[in-house]
């Protein structure tokens, strides 16, 4: 026999299974999802879920895909967060340590109270990457950001209003635009490209014979695995 | 956490990783692949197949599952409907919200199109899609040890030769380009210091041009052109399908919608139309779990097939080597390929090696499947399950500590929000349902084609199209395939629309089907295209009364 659990979605008493995610639990219990589900796999944001335990003062958030439900959890689905966005021409913008804060004039209001930090599922520094977005430090809001699925459960516990994952959008399109550098090789691949280096051989290919292409392919040569020496830029 | 009975074979994991961090199983020749997918790959199962009774592909051979959805009625009855009176105009419609659909829409926009003469209407939320899921990368033969004709190589025998060449070859001579444009829009690709893209091997790649944002790579990508789309304003109708598409009774000429929260429909014209709806990994084929986003219902090819489009490669199902197996919470979710790219070796029960971590998908799988049911050395999970380890402890031994969380961190935070530390502990995959590896035929202008050439004012792209990948898609080409023909698509059809008028509204093409469904004796028993799938409770199912 299956070991149930009591979970109240919105309030309303339900048993499901043990070891089921709140999404399959849900599921299990009769709702057909329109909104709240997405990916499935903890990667789109659209399954924020809030909830409580029994007993417990807390407020948990968390994704309801990659969440087990546990005996008398409370919860609800935020299927949606409104939050404006600032509009921008990324091509336009000349940045300085002043950009984050001038599209984004509410970060100013941040009291350091770390609530957007507990809120965030992937377990980000929110409050710190704000942080960095008013000392303009854009690097440092980029990476701390980077892991974001923008489900906007930050901005619906904040305080001061902020909508961080907007303010963190835009900053790694500026850091990724104007501070990384360029990829020298890239520029270079399209100018051969351009003057049509590689047509003659790809029309070749294209009208190989079954057999002959069979026996390019197998006897093509592999360039080595990656090597243990590789670091990437931070 | 994982369960004591496991202990064991873990050790057994740990006892032999010095040694095979010496070397690694040879590649399989080419007799060699070809006996193991014959064996032990599950397209290779007649039973699991049927021909198609009806329609412009009658007779190929398809999953049941697919001719089911494809010998099937409309959801909406056509005399029922009034598709005459257009609620919106427009001069290009895209139908799909994920990497395609919205590529093509700015590169509509970017060729002249007004803004407020797009519109993307989209089933989930903007961007919920496969291509946010996507994790391990985008190739692209940008390095001078490579060339778009050595891409080309690989694309063409990974998918068996199946290929549609002038396809393959628009997408390896355009990939550069796309990553430049991802550069200009501030994608940010891992580089080393120099700017240099990082780039490492995939399953199948005979160069390294793997391009990744960590392993979030369809994340990152999919969140930036998103944002475009909101900074030029283009409209965007979200938890709205598509349920058919309207002709004039030759040309393609807009679609019937469908807003999923009020149940009303809507008639939409276009001067020309984009599929972008992706794959069909939530028809669960043969009952494999899916790495699937919810909606990968295979919508787009029900409708496209009601006008005439024809479908290819269908026959093939791509299951990808490395699903979780372990917990249940998340059987079947994606463990990216980039976790084989950086050293993590497929393992058995026993702590043996038993193929190249770096075969071709089709290929892995079909060994994973053979160790696991042929020789009987997989890892039984408490639900009954098979699973092979995949050895991820390696990783960090090769690259250096904190490599996991730096360059996986998606794969790091999954497993450890159920207590297991891929750092430290292996991790249980088996092959789960991946990939759409073929779908409707179109050609090198993304234009949807019929048996008597192009249907006008119809274009696809991504995975709802056929023949890019032929019968076995690399990994790093899926998101690749999304933003060259999703661009391609999007320039298409804003040339198509500047020249045309928009044509009446009917649903004359569909009646003509459901007549075609009757004369081969398909009683009306199911209906598509089906939108989500339902994993509600069996017994709240037998007890539904639909009264609201």
């Amino acid at each position: 026999m299956m070991k149930m659990v009591r979970i109240y979605i919105m309030g309303k008493e339900y048993k499901v299974p043990e070891g089921l995610t709140i999404m399959k639990a849900m599921e299990y219990a009769g709702y057909r999802f329109i909104r709240g589900a997405g990916c499935r796999a903890g990667f789109c944001g659209a399954c924020a879920t809030v909830y409580r335990k029994e007993g417990d003062y807390k407020l948990y958030t968390d994704l309801a895909c990659q969440t087990t439900v546990e005996d008398g959890m409370y919860l609800v689905q935020l299927p949606f967060a409104p939050a404006n966005k600032a509009v921008y021409d990324i091509k336009k913008i000349k940045p300085d340590d002043k950009t984050l804060v001038n599209f984004y004039p509410e970060i100013a209001r941040c009291v350091s109270c770390n609530t957007c930090t507990k809120a965030c599922p992937q377990e980000l520094e929110v409050m710190d990457y704000i942080q960095s977005a008013l000392r303009g430090d854009v690097k440092k809001t980029a990476e701390l950001s980077f892991d974001c699925i923008q489900c906007g459960l930050c901005a619906l516990r904040c305080p001061a209003e902020i909508a961080h994952y907007h303010v963190a959008q835009l900053a790694r399109r500026l850091y990724g635009r104007y501070f990384m550098p360029r990829a020298l090789h890239l520029e270079k691949r399209l100018k051969e490209l351009e003057k049509g280096k590689f047509d003659k051989e790809m029309e070749r290919i294209k009208k190989m014979k079954l057999e002959d292409l069979k026996k390019m392919y197998n006897s093509r040569d592999i360039e080595p695995e990656e090597s243990g020496e590789t670091r990437e830029s931070d | 956490m994982y369960p004591k009975e496991f202990e064991k074979s873990i050790k057994k994991v740990e006892a032999t990783r010095e040694e095979r961090m010496k070397g690694l199983p040879e590649r399989m020749n080419a007799k060699e692949r070809e006996e193991i997918l014959q064996k032990w790959h599950p397209d290779y199962k007649p039973e699991a197949k049927r021909k198609l009774k009806i329609g412009p592909s009658k007779g190929s051979i398809v999953p049941n599952e697919v001719a089911d959805l494809i010998e099937a009625y409309p959801v909406a009855n056509p005399d029922e409907i009034d598709a005459s009176k257009p609620d919106y105009s427009v001069d290009v419609l895209i139908i799909g919200g994920g990497g395609a659909g919205t590529t093509a829409a700015l590169h509509a926009y970017y060729n002249g199109i007004k803004k407020d003469k797009i519109l993307i209407v989209t089933k989930l939320r903007h961007g919920d899609a496969n291509t946010i899921m996507a994790q391990g990368g985008i190739q692209a033969a940008d390095k001078e040890n490579d060339s778009p004709v050595i891409h080309y190589l690989d694309v063409i025998g990974g998918g068996h030769y199946a290929n549609k060449p002038e396809l393959v070859e628009r997408l390896v001579m355009d990939a550069p380009r796309i990553i430049k444009w991802h550069e200009e829009l501030g994608i940010m690709y891992d580089k080393k210091e120099d700017g240099e893209m990082v780039t490492i091997h995939g399953g199948g790649t005979s160069r390294r041009r793997m391009h990744s944002a960590k392993d979030y790579t369809g994340m990152e990508i999919m969140r930036v052109i998103r944002d475009e789309v909101r900074n030029i304003g283009i409209p965007v109708m979200e938890f709205t399908s598509a349920i058919d598409l309207l002709t004039d009774g030759n040309k393609v000429t807009g679609a019937l919608l469908y807003n999923m929260e009020t149940d009303e429909y809507m008639v939409v014209r276009a001067k020309a139309t984009i599929l972008a709806t992706g794959g069909f990994g939530r028809l669960h084929i043969q009952g494999f779990p899916t790495t699937n986003h919810y909606g990968a219902t295979f919508d787009g090819p029900v409708m496209a097939y009601r006008v005439g489009a024809v479908l290819r490669d269908m026959d093939s199902v791509q299951y990808h080597p490395t699903g979780v197996a372990y917990p249940e919470q998340i059987v079947g979710l994606l463990v990216t390929e980039k976790v084989r790219g950086l050293g993590g070796q497929p393992v058995n029960a026993e702590g043996e090696q038993f193929v190249h971590p770096l075969e071709a998908r089709d290929v892995e799988a079909a060994a994973l499947i053979r160790e696991c049911y042929g020789r009987n050395k997989g890892v039984v999970t408490p639900t009954g399950m098979r699973g092979i380890w995949l050895d991820s402890p390696l990783i960090e031994m090769i690259h250096g500590e904190g490599t996991i969380e730096r360059r996986l961190g998606a794969m790091f935070r999954m497993f450890k929000r159920f207590g297991i530390d891929m750092r430290q502990e292996p991790i249980l995959v088996f092959p789960t349902l991946h990939y759409q590896n073929g779908g409707i035929e179109i050609n090198a202008e993304s234009q949807v084609l019929s048996k008597n050439g192009a249907i006008p004012g119809l274009f696809a792209a991504g995975e709802v199209s056929g023949g890019v990948h032929g019968k076995n898609r690399l990994m790093g080409n899926s998101l690749l395939d999304t933003q060259v023909f999703g661009r391609i698509a999007g320039m298409a059809a804003a040339k198509y629309a500047k020249k045309s008028k928009y044509g009446k509204t009917t649903l004359q093409h569909v009646k003509k089907y459901v007549e075609e469904l009757k004369k081969a004796k398909i009683k009306e028993e199911r209906h598509a295209p089906i939108l989500l799938p339902d994993y509600r409770e069996k017994k709240v199912l037998s007890r539904e009364i639909d009264i609201l």
